[in-house]
């Protein structure tokens, strides 16, 4: 599915809404890191950048995205409706009993999952393996690892960082979404990060830094990372943890936690408020 | 006596018999594996000539990925590659997979459902002289409580060859149990083997008449030494049954119950930690389907130490002279 950009934002808008209607219905689950990483899924989804089928998910050419931070599980699940994959009304059905959409991706039991996840500092490594194999292989397909900043505490992520370097995958594209928050804390207070960006090219990485919620932006590296040769890419996608609901933005105790029905109604008519300024400006 | 079925080698208690250690096996095993699919690729981590996974990367050097001292990576990629239709086979001592790794085996491979074949190497009291801190009595335990994970511990090195090109045809992941110390090839090409499925090795000489009523289920390096005491024991006049039980998971229920209900009493045999090895799966299955009493031969909530890989087997009570007298005071109680 290709949309143009003020599709993209817009849709943006009702993920978001999706996101915390989820949220409250499951009555768990995380809220913060999914609603700031919003763009960065819709453009690698809709902007015609990623290839794949939603109703032919096991199709052996198509890029392959893994997602390290299975946390994420609302927003992925939402985008991979809105993909196609299955119905929006399934994701009523998050995290109960029975239900194909687990509290983290299970692979089996969703179409478009390439991997378990939940346990975060291991998705690098498992795209790696998708990498090595293309290239062995002789498949052009790009293989897309999406990573939260706080597995950069991980030393298997680190492992991993190590081993893309030395292999020279250039068929890989690693995206952190970089919010600054863990469930401890801020980043830097609880383990410092930075400089990201250096410990990334020193271990032989191209770097891009954007602003993750700038749709033409997040394309732009996107696109720039599948012409980059001999080196995996990575993009620092900064991003405002909690986007589009002020209660929410940049308070880390938002990491692991579902807004109750009052929070809900205010999350929403802040970003019903934020979609009737993008209609506005799209009429 | 021997289990003609099962045709030994007709040298087994020659002092000429050749001793090779089991990962000679698995080398050879690999090679010959990666010659019959191109979806073989291997990966290890930084022992590459111990683990004989060398005989593979020259022969196939861009199916072999080298990764260093990166156990927890190495199973992510591993996933990662069978997820893209390869079949991965990753080696290294089990001390440090499952050892170091057990979290990312559990969730990109097993709860993943993607196949991998994991060759843990160094296992046992037998490592000798590197002391406890490599002797890895702990993974059997690990691997057997997760879903989609066999486990295996071959006894000899054709077994251990075996071992490798069944678990390639294997439906699930597979985790392959190997020693460090060179130990007699007692098995023949003809010897069957296959995962979930245990051999009877040594049959009383009457069932009925002579039978003392007591069964060793052995697994690894110690299953030699069981056949040796069996014979000793025999000489004796005392008649007992071996049963090779390198499949602990799935364990060859059919086997293990049909000379549980033969039998008085049971040992098990294994280098590895009482609490959660090869004995106590039997005695899971067996406390359901045919309680009876068993004898738990292992290491006994204790690390074990530097050594000669005899010395050691000796010093924990896992020599032949403990397995024997074990059998004797079974037979008594």
């Amino acid at each position: 599915m290709k949309l143009v950009l003020k599709q993209m934002e817009d849709l943006a808008t009702t993920i978001r809404q999706e996101i915390i209607e989820m949220l409250l219905k499951a009555k768990s689950g995380h809220c913060a890191g999914p609603l700031g990483a919003v763009e960065l899924y819709v453009a690698l989804y809709f902007s015609g950048i990623l290839n794949y089928d939603s109703k032919n998910p096991n199709w052996e050419e198509r890029d392959r995205v893994v997602i390290s931070n299975g946390h994420y599980a609302p927003l992925i699940y939402t985008v991979l409706a809105h993909a196609g994959y299955f119905s929006l009304e399934e994701l009523k059905t998050l995290r109960k009993l029975g239900s194909r959409l687990q509290g983290h991706p299970h692979r089996l039991s969703l179409p478009g999952i390439e991997t378990s996840s939940g346990p975060v500092g291991e998705g690098l490594s498992q795209a790696i393996g998708m990498a090595l194999a293309a290239k062995m292989n002789k498949k052009k397909l790009q293989v897309y690892c999406l990573m939260g900043d706080g597995e950069q505490d991980c030393g298997n992520t680190w492992e991993a960082v190590m081993t893309a370097g030395k292999y020279q995958l250039d068929n890989l594209t690693a995206i952190i979404d970089r919010n600054n928050i863990q469930i401890d804390g801020f980043t830097e207070n609880v383990m410092p990060l930075e400089p990201l960006k250096e410990k990334y090219e020193s271990f032989g990485w191209k770097v891009l830094e954007i602003d993750g919620h700038n749709i033409p932006e997040i394309i732009k590296a996107l696109n720039a990372s599948k012409s980059v040769f001999v080196k995996p890419v990575l993009i620092i996608a900064h991003t405002i943890p909690g986007k589009g609901v002020d209660f929410m933005q940049w308070e880390y105790q938002w990491h692991g936690k579902a807004p109750n029905s009052k929070q809900a109604e205010e999350a929403l008519r802040q970003l019903r408020s934020m979609k009737g300024q993008i209609e506005s400006e799209l009429d | 006596m021997l289990n003609p079925d099962i045709k030994l080698n007709p040298k087994i208690f020659s002092e000429k018999i050749k001793r090779i250690s089991p990962r000679d096996g698995f080398g050879e095993g690999l090679v010959l594996a990666g010659e019959m699919d191109e979806r073989i690729v291997a990966l290890c981590a930084d022992v590459t000539e111990s683990l004989r996974m060398h005989l593979f990367r020259d022969r196939f050097p861009e199916r072999f990925v080298e990764l260093g001292i990166a156990e927890q990576n190495m199973a992510g990629i591993a996933s990662g590659l069978a997820a893209s239709g390869k079949i991965p086979v990753m080696g290294t001592y089990a001390i440090f997979s499952p050892g170091r790794n057990w979290e990312q085996i559990r969730t990109t491979i097993c709860y993943n459902q993607q196949k991998v074949i994991l060759v843990g190497s160094h296992a046992g009291l037998n490592v000798g002289p590197d002391g406890a801190s490599h002797q890895a009595l702990e993974d059997i335990a690990l691997m057997r409580v997760l879903p989609n994970m066999a486990v295996v511990c071959p006894a000899d090195a054709l077994e251990a060859r075996k071992a490798i090109l069944s678990a390639i045809e294997y439906s699930n992941s597979v985790y392959i149990r190997l020693p460090r110390e060179k130990s007699p090839v007692f098995t023949t090409e003809e010897t069957s083997w296959e995962i979930g499925k245990s051999q009877v090795l040594w049959l009383p000489k009457s069932e009925k008449k002579q039978f003392s009523g007591i069964t060793i289920f052995v697994c690894g390096y110690l299953v030699y030494k069981a056949l040796e005491v069996a014979k000793e024991l025999e000489q004796e006049g005392i008649s007992i049954t071996v049963i090779n039980n390198s499949a602990i998971k799935p364990l060859d229920k059919e086997t293990i119950l049909k000379w549980a209900k033969k039998s008085k009493a049971i040992i098990t045999l294994e280098e590895h930690q009482i609490a959660g090895g090869m004995g106590s799966a039997i005695a899971e299955f067996l406390s359901e389907n045919h309680p009876l009493p068993i004898k738990f031969m292992g290491i006994r909530n204790e690390f074990g130490q530097s050594g000669q890989a005899e010395e050691l087997l000796t010093k924990y009570n896992l020599d032949k002279k403990t397995i024997k007298q074990t059998v004797k005071e079974m037979i008594k109680d």
